[in-house]
């Protein structure tokens, strides 16, 4: 476990493609330049999806880290 | 500094109203303007439906034989055992449709997929373009009134009018 400080958190476990990209998107949105959101998933997809979610969107994937079935994602809003 | 680029497109048309069919665009829809970019989805024949203000999208195992017929409650061995009948018998008992939508409606929630007003509201929410074909409409006498608020309405020009400017376009 590693910790990386953060403005805001996010529980998109026990959902789906794609409503944990939605609600981050939707967080993210809320939310000021430079700020870090964490974000918690149970989908395994996510990983790949957070990746091409940022780097469509332009924010930054600080750190994510895996615990078992746990993902656990940071991203700066850009 | 390098100039601010256009936002990508993303042009999509939806022709199946089930509700397996349903997902693929308002899931892809949805996502793309999460990611910023620009969509038109244009709703033609029986995925004109999927525009109603009442949804009624169904699902049939008589048209997909692949389609795993499972149960969403149970132990986990007889949640994981598929039924040994072909899809085309089972769906040709009475009632049988209207088991296997209640069946997948209940898969997608206890597994966490979002319903399909859900996906359409947050669509909407995020200015992506619905557009009803106008011929379908015309031709299934479906009137302005049957559709949810804040769609437009054209035909194939609009669509391709849209589409030709785009980055992605896929006929779903």
């Amino acid at each position: 476990m590693t910790e990386v400080a953060f403005d805001q958190e996010l529980d998109c476990q026990g959902m789906l493609c794609p409503l944990p990209i939605l609600k981050t998107k939707k967080v993210i949105d809320t939310m000021q330049v430079g700020q870090v959101l964490k974000m918690l998933s149970t989908d395994a997809g996510s990983v790949n999806d957070m990746i091409a979610w940022t780097r469509q969107t332009g924010h930054e994937l600080v750190y994510s880290e895996r615990n078992d079935t746990l993902y656990t994602y940071y991203v700066r809003k850009t | 500094m390098e100039e601010k680029s256009k936002p990508k497109r993303l042009a999509l048309v939806a022709s199946k109203g089930t509700l397996d069919w349903a997902y693929p665009p308002f899931i892809l829809a949805s996502t793309a303007a999460a990611m910023g970019w620009e969509v038109a989805v244009f709703f033609t024949f029986y995925g004109l439906t999927l525009l109603k203000k009442e949804l009624t999208a169904t699902i049939s195992p008589a048209s997909n034989p692949a389609m795993p017929m499972k149960l969403p409650f149970g132990p986990e061995a007889l949640q994981n055992f598929n039924i040994p009948l072909p899809n085309m018998l089972m769906a040709n008992l009475p009632g049988f449709e209207s088991v296997a939508t209640a069946l997948m409606k209940q898969s997608f929630k206890n597994k966490g997929v979002a319903t399909i007003e859900q996906l359409r509201e947050m669509c909407l929410e995020a200015g992506v373009t619905l557009i009803s074909c106008q011929m379908t409409q015309e031709v299934f006498g479906f009137k302005d009134e049957d559709f949810i608020d804040g769609i437009d309405h054209g035909g194939a020009a609009t669509f391709l009018d849209f589409a030709s400017e785009s980055d992605v376009s896929l006929f779903i």
